[in-house]
């Protein structure tokens, strides 16, 4: 009798089926439990402190006893605009937009063979080559340059024993973009960071490259027109999104940075810097506060209209 | 898959292998530094080459206890992104509610936003808390960078899963539980690997967040970093930076194999 009614009973049921069974009938509690964790951490740890930075930005540093005042006031922002933290802003600005300009120079290339010339193999190297750089070392390929630049380093090395010593000196001895050596001049934090943030160029670039499709070419191709006019009409215009793309990194990352310019360059201040010191020896939170979200301004201006170039189909 | 592997023209070549070498003959200049025998300044050519500098950092006490601060924090802040980022990716990949896009815009910000914002926003946040400066203050800070690389990693991953596999587990007769440890995890085990490798090198690496978070602790890239602003012993610096490039080269390398055949999956959107 039980040998028949056995396979008919419902299996003995374990607390895991159980809660299989909750989570079938309400998919949203699930949802709920997978998202809690991440979100609390981010939502609560992460956005409360970005509002408590804003916050601060509303308070004031007394200039006699060194205290901060916490009525809010609006002083600090006003005192934003004095004309030295404007011209922070604006050498950042500057710095961060030849850096992008030249890093989308040389990405582009390196995109383009890797897309369209390389061969399975070829492409792999190209690949690991950019991803490499792009996730490691940060601080040691800044350091390279350290020993690049330094006087007695390479690059001088191979500028003498080729005898163009008089180039290097004529490039440090024009106005602005030189100084005394090139590891304390505009060109040298400037090939830093150009080094620095190549990787993070190139990869959107080819993202957008490969998808360009290959019977747009050949229609181009076969309607009579010249590689050169191909590049021109068809590649360029679709890779476009993914220069955007790629320069969102670039000007981001060179808005944000601190460190570079501390170690290789003159004694100009950035706008990393400029928060850096605030927080830091000067103590004054409130201006670093409203220091920090300069950045942060530009860079949703900066992403509005990337958003309309269609750069974020290409990240 | 694209690229047939056409002949180039000798200018694009030219420009695209220089680039390359670009990107990696100052790392070969810092491998060389390691070696040479000259102690007070980076003059090029060495004056000889050596081995000797090796065993010095070895013996240094102070590298010793950067290095194993440095790989604690990466291990734990790698395991807290692993589970944060492969729940996030979960919930957003299995299901459209209302919000999702917020939360993936979440996900994203704290590498969106430049690192010193999050830092200084962190630093802040513990003051005002009086939070005193800890080993978890920092992993708090890697933590949060380090989950949107799993995510990111485990979302393309979801995204090339086919939801039917878990309904074919589940109509077997599979519980949730076993589902997730026989069918899903199978699948998603070297997307994850692939994110805490990437996530592994960005923690051991970072700098700039330590900064405000580490207090008086020294975690090797702060260790770098103030020796970069005041050099002490050159060669020793240059025989760190060599372990800092083969410790981080390596998990990537790895990623990368486990992710090759999902294409530029592992690199995107650091």
């Amino acid at each position: 009798m039980s040998a028949w009614s056995a396979p008919l009973a419902p299996p003995p049921e374990s607390w895991h089926r159980r809660l299989t069974d909750v989570f079938v009938a309400h998919p949203a509690l699930l949802l709920l439990l997978l998202l809690t964790p991440p979100m609390l951490w981010l939502g609560v740890v992460y956005l409360g402190s970005l509002f408590a930075l804003l916050a601060q930005s509303f308070f004031s540093l007394d200039d006699f006893s060194g205290v901060i005042d916490r009525t809010p006031t609006l002083a600090t922002w006003a005192s934003l605009l004095a004309p030295a933290n404007l011209d922070i802003v604006l050498r950042t600005v500057l710095m961060a937009t030849a850096v992008t300009i030249a890093a989308a120079l040389i990405a582009f290339p390196i995109a383009h063979y890797a897309t369209f010339h390389a061969g399975p193999r070829l492409k792999a190297l190209f690949y690991v080559g950019v991803m490499l750089p792009l996730w490691s070392s940060y601080l040691v390929r800044v350091y390279s340059w350290k020993l690049i630049l330094a006087k007695e380093g390479i690059l001088g090395w191979l500028f003498h024993a080729a005898g163009l010593g008089f180039v290097l000196d004529g490039v440090l001895n024009l106005p602005v973009i030189g100084g005394p050596s090139l590891s304390a001049s505009y060109l040298g934090t400037f090939l830093v960071f150009l080094y620095v943030w190549l990787p993070f160029m190139v990869l959107p670039i080819q993202a957008a490259l490969e998808r360009v499709p290959a019977s747009l070419i050949e229609a181009s191709a076969d309607l009579g027109a010249h590689p050169r006019t191909t590049f021109r009409t068809v590649i360029l215009p679709l890779a476009l999104p993914g220069v955007v793309a790629g320069s969102i990194f670039t000007f981001s990352l060179t808005l944000g940075d601190f460190i570079i310019p501390q170690i290789v360059g003159g004694s100009q201040l950035y706008l990393g810097q400029a928060v850096y010191m605030h927080q830091g020896t000067a103590g004054n939170i409130p201006l670093a506060a409203a220091f920090s979200v300069v950045p942060v301004v530009i860079m949703a201006v900066y992403l509005a209209i990337a958003k309309r170039l269609g750069a974020f189909d290409a990240l | 898959m694209r690229s047939d592997g056409r002949p180039a023209g000798f200018g694009l070549t030219l420009a695209a292998f220089g680039g390359l070498t670009f990107l990696h003959l100052p790392l070969a200049v810092v491998v060389l530094y390691a070696f040479t025998t000259d102690e007070k300044s980076y003059t090029f050519p060495p004056s000889g080459l050596t081995l000797k500098w090796f065993a010095v950092a070895l013996e240094r006490e102070d590298v010793r206890a950067a290095i194993s601060l440095s790989l604690e924090v990466a291990a734990i802040s790698t395991l807290v992104a692993l589970i944060l980022g492969t729940l996030a990716a979960a919930a957003v990949s299995r299901s459209r509610f209302f919000g999702r896009e917020s939360v993936s815009l979440l996900l994203i910000l704290p590498i969106a936003l430049p690192g010193i914002i999050t830092g200084i926003a962190l630093r802040s946040a513990f003051n005002l808390l009086e939070i005193p400066w800890s080993f978890w203050t920092i992993v708090l800070g890697h933590a949060t960078f380090c989950i949107v690389v799993v995510y990111n990693n485990a979302v393309a991953r979801f995204r090339r899963t086919s939801a039917s596999l878990i309904e074919a587990s589940m109509d077997l007769g599979a519980d949730g539980f076993q589902t997730f440890r026989w069918v899903v995890l199978p699948n998603i085990a070297t997307a994850l690997l692939a994110g805490g490798m990437l996530a592994f090198a960005l923690s051991f690496d970072e700098v700039i967040v330590t900064t405000f978070t580490a207090g008086q602790q020294t975690t090797l890239p702060i260790w770098m970093l103030s020796e970069l602003v005041r050099p002490r012993q050159r060669p020793v610096t240059n025989v760190v930076a060599v372990f800092v490039i083969v410790v981080t080269f390596l998990p990537i390398l790895l990623a990368y194999y486990w992710t090759r055949d999902g294409g530029a999956v592992a690199g995107q959107g650091k």
